[in-house]
Order: structure tokens, then sequence, then C-alpha cells
């Protein structure tokens, strides 16, 4: 198969499916339909499940169920529907189910609009559910990239256990570019049996439990503290990123998925003005690369944060930075994408009297 | 000697946690003992719900989940479409069931899911501590009703098992009760054929059972079994509501 040219939500369908997904639960909501349509459509021609739930609700305890029961499934939705789900993440943290869950970002809040966004940052690092608990968040830029992590974020699920989201936006979903399948770097895919899941006890002497509930404090406490040993191994080997001209970089700019993109752009457009500025593009949103802050902390004078948002990954941008060097913020929201020339204009304010 | 009586191999050894009087043991005991006897006790997967028989899992011999609050049939769908093979069953109350819950059992019933659901209609939140239910009677008293449900605040109990008899998904429905050994013998053999019709495949089943929570409704176990007969039986009718297993036996 050569490279296809593909919308990034059928990409994303489609990464799911050569990486063994054979269950798809989703509900309608824009701008991720494509999704839904490309699984309706291929999963009956591979011998899996599509199912349209009657909510998103329900759709993230159908996952609850076939997660738990041993199948590597996925769930997709935007921005609303990812809030009704909250529930069920928490739910399927705490009882340790392995799934992959994509968000196709749009602008909130409530029901905000159909156009790209990265405003739910928060709610993808921070734990958008209740409880203590934290989700493996990759972010592609590309489309290839997004085929790329769909696959590795399967293997990342079955490896500890956890939900692991997509975070794409509107952008990445709808637009076009062409994706190559067959090189692929897929992950070791050894997912080892899964001698926990809920498969009818045949012959085995133990009765398997899907479960969060722990009354005992001290049972629970021990149980939070397994999950967070977890996220603490994940925090060495799940972290990911880019770092594009950073070497003698005045200023970097830090910017994840589809506004990524655009700050690459900038930093040519700098270069002419004898700007010299580089990117740290993070893939891994949690957890976050602290590493390319401590590579560069030293010699750079300033970083600034780009966002589809009112600011939010900047908050961890100052976590890594940690006071020693200026951290500046700029974004567009409500699906306004920021415009090369006008982060360009702000790259010059920030620089101003230094330069 | 000889064995004259022994405890099905459906439950485990796990003390039920249960109140004294409350009719949850039985009904576990029934489901364990359907089980047992149409021998899928090695194939079945049980989901347990929010609220009193939210232990379930502990007590049911067999792989169980347990779901959020209400989440219940939307769990046992995933399970069953990862296996569809197995005997997926799902033990309710009816806040989990009929308020919280409502749209997922609906949904589950107007897909056809080939799933059972054992429904427990007490009529109150036992678990929180006896507030109103969506199945509460008119008049009756609980912490959030003091002064008795009134339809003008409260509006009406809800049945289940007239709304899902009108969908065509629905395979097997049936109201029936625990308050005496007779209804305890028929609630037997409607529960055996709801799972009968989830292993032929015929599609959603759910039996309610009129249960007792002499805890919160304030009553001796004795008073709360003549409450179920008295108050509860003549608002919801017992009997088959939906019955494809007969259209079957009929045409074959």
């Amino acid at each position: 198969m050569a490279k296809v040219l593909m919308k990034g939500n059928e990409a994303l369908a489609e990464a799911a499916i050569q990486a063994g997904c054979r269950h798809y639960f989703g509900y309608p909501i824009t701008p991720q339909n494509e999704v839904t349509a490309y699984m309706a459509k291929r999963m009956p021609k591979v011998g899996g499940v599509f199912l349209q739930a009657e909510s998103e609700v329900s759709a993230i305890n159908m996952v609850y169920g076939a997660g738990g029961a041993g199948a590597r499934v996925l769930i997709t939705s935007s921005s609303p529907g990812i809030s009704l789900m909250q529930e069920g993440i928490s739910y399927i943290a705490g009882a340790e189910i392995p799934c992959v869950i994509a968000n196709v970002m749009r602008g909130g809040p409530g029901l905000g609009g159909i156009q790209p966004s990265q405003s739910d940052y928060f709610q993808s690092t921070k734990g958008g559910g209740h409880g203590d608990y934290k989700l493996i968040v990759l972010a592609p830029s590309t489309i290839q990239e997004m085929a790329d992590l769909v696959q590795q974020a399967f293997d990342i699920a079955d490896k500890y256990r956890n939900p692991v989201m997509i975070l794409g936006d509107g952008m990445l979903g709808q637009m076009m570019e062409p994706v190559d399948f067959d090189n692929i770097k897929k992950g070791e895919n050894h997912i080892e049996e899964k001698t926990w899941a809920t498969t009818g006890m045949g012959t085995r002497k133990k009765k398997n439990i899907i479960n969060s509930l722990e009354l005992d404090p001290q049972m629970l406490e021990k149980h939070n503290i397994e999950l967070f040993k977890k996220y603490e191994k994940a925090s060495k080997e799940e972290v990911r990123y880019e770092m594009t001209n950073c070497e003698d970089a005045e200023i970097i700019l830090v910017a994840y998925g589809t506004i990524a993109r655009v700050a690459k752009n900038v930093i040519e457009l700098a270069k002419r003005e004898n700007i010299n500025v580089g990117l740290i593009r993070p893939i891994s949103l949690w957890p976050f690369p602290v590493e390319p802050f401590e590579k560069t902390v030293n010699y750079v004078k300033r970083y600034l944060s780009i966002e589809m948002s009112m600011g939010q990954m900047v908050e961890d941008v100052k976590l890594a930075v940690n006071g020693r060097k200026p951290v500046y913020f700029y974004g567009r929201a409500g699906g306004m994408v920021p415009e090369p020339a006008a982060i360009l204009e702000e790259i010059r304010k920030i620089s101003g009297g230094a330069k | 000697m000889a064995v004259v009586f022994q405890k099905t191999k459906g439950l485990t050894d796990v003390p039920f946690h249960y109140c004294p009087g409350c009719t949850h043991g039985i009904v576990h005991r029934l489901v364990a003992e359907v089980m047992e006897e149409l021998g899928v006790l090695d194939k079945a997967i049980g989901v347990a719900p929010v609220g009193c028989a939210v232990f379930a899992y502990e007590y049911f011999n067999c792989d169980m989940q347990e779901a959020a609050h209400g989440r219940a049939p939307a769990v046992a769908t995933g399970i069953k479409r990862v296996h569809p093979d197995r005997v997926v069953f799902t033990y309710q109350g009816d806040g989990d069931l009929a308020a919280i819950g409502t749209a997922e059992t609906v949904h589950a019933a107007a897909r056809g899911e080939n799933i059972t659901v054992v429904f427990i209609n007490n009529a109150i939140y036992g678990m929180t501590g006896g507030q109103m239910a969506p199945t509460s009677l008119i008049g009756q008293e609980t912490l959030t009703t003091p002064y008795g449900r009134k339809p003008g605040n409260n509006g009406y109990p809800v049945k289940m098992c007239e709304m899902l008899s009108t969908l065509d998904g629905a395979s097997y429905i049936e109201r029936v009760s625990v308050y005496d050994v007779k209804h305890v013998l028929q609630a037997k053999k409607a529960i055996k054929n709801a799972f009968t019709a989830q292993i032929n495949k015929k599609g959603f089943s759910m039996i309610e059972v009129l249960s007792s929570c002499p805890t919160n409704w304030g009553l001796s176990p004795n008073e709360a079994l003549k409450w179920i007969k008295d108050k509860m039986e003549p608002y919801y009718p017992l009997g088959v509501y939906k019955n494809t297993l007969e259209e079957v036996k009929q045409n074959g």
C-alpha cells in the first residue's frame, strides 16, 4: 500500500483497525464524525464491532465493559462529548482498563463552536474526572503522526493498563495529508495475555473482577499509591517531544498539535529578521517533557508558549522552566488559529528592547 | 448421611452484608441457582450496580464487573459485544435502573442487546438511607418525601416492565415478587426464562422483582413482605409482559 490521501479523522480510525482494535463505540459530534462513518463502514468488513451508543455517557461505559472483557477498544469524540465521558474515564483509570480515547477538540466552554481549539489541555492532562489519576496524552501535529501515535497508543494502554488519550483538534481531524501505513513504526506489540480480563471463568480457578470500589481507606490509599507507581514509570518511559532549531535560539516557542505547524513556519520568518527562534513541540502532553527545557534553559533568553486557548499548557512550561527564564504566552481562542504574522509580531514585542 | 440441601455453586462463601429481612439475598440465590442449573457459571459475566447490591461482584461465583451508577446495561453491552457467546447479566436497583440509568436501560432494550437484567424494585433508595426512588409509591414517606410522595411535586412512579415491553428489542419481560414461597418459586422460573431467552439469542430480557426494604420502610421483615403484597403489587401488577420464547414454541 502506497501513500494514501486521508483526513486526520479517517487516518485515526484506520490506524486503530491496523493496531488490532475491533471494538469501537461512539456518538455523533462535529468535528469528528468521519471517525464514526469510517468505523461503521470498515468494522463489519474486518469482523469488528461498530456501535453507535445513545450518548457519550453510555459509549464510554461500553468501553469500560469491552476493555474490561479484554478487547482493544477505541472511543472518539469532541470536547463537549469528552466532558460527558469524564465519569467513565475516571472509573476506567480506577479499574485499570486499557483503552484509547481520542478528543478532536473544538472551542468551548459549553456548546462553544465547531472550529479547532486546544482548550481541553487542562481537562486532558490534569484529570478531567474525579480522583487521583492520570491519562497518558499524545498530541500529533500531522496526519502521519496521528496514524503513528494511534498505533503506539494501544500498546501503551496495554502496557500500563491505563487509558491513553489522543489529543487532536478540528483542524487535524478535517485536513487531508498523505499517510503511509506500511512504514508505520509499529510498537513492540508484546501484548501480554490479559489474564485479569472478565472473559467468563472457563477452566480458570479464580474469578476475575473489574472494579474501582474500595471502602477501606487504607486499601484505597494503597491502590492510589500503586497507580502512581505506574504513572511514575510512564513519566520516565513515555516522554515524547521534538526540538527544532533550538541550538542557538534566543527565543524558543513551545507549541503542540496544529499550532506547532504554524510555529515551524515562524522560525523561517524570524530568521529573515535575524531573530533566532527555536521550537519545542511536546508530543506527550502527559507526561509533559521537561528534558528539552533542561537542555535549553541555560542559554535561551525567553520561552513563548503558543496555544489555541486562553493559556493552559503555558502553566506546564512555567513549571518546567521554574522561574529560571521568562515565559510568555500568546494564544487565540474560540476556534481562531494564530497566524504566523501575529506570532512573529509577538516575538518582536517580547524581544523588543533586548534586540 | 444423605445430603438433603446444598448451597448453590453460583454463590461464593462471602457473607452477605444485607439488612435482616431484605430480599436481595433471596434474589441473589435464585439468580445463582438458575445459572448453576443452566450450566453457565463458567461462561457468565455479571455486572454489579451502584446501590445496595454494589458488592454483588463479591457474591456471584463468576467473572464480574462493577459499573458506575446506572451504567450497568452499557457496561454489559460492551462485554457482550466482545464475548457474544458468554452469558452476560446485570443486577440493578430502582434508582440505578429507572432513574440515573434510564437511558442505558431503555436503549439496551431497544437495541435488543442480548443480555439479562435483574431489576430489584423496592420503591426506595436503600444504600443512601431511604430517599425517594423513581418507583416510590404515591403517598410513600421517604427521607426526601417526608410528607409523602405527591404527584404535583414528585410525579408518578415509573412502570419499567410496561414501558420496556413496548420495545421490539425486548424478548422476555416479567414482573415477579418474593414475598412468599409460591412467589419465590415463580420468580426463579421467570429468571430462568430470562436467561434462557439470552442463551437462545432472543435479545434483551428483564425480570423486575418487587422486593422489601424493612430498614428504610421502617417495618419489621414480616410487615415489609405484607407491604409488598398490599401496597406495591396493586400498582405494579405481576405477570409476563413480553415473551418471545412462546412465539418460538408456537412457531416451532
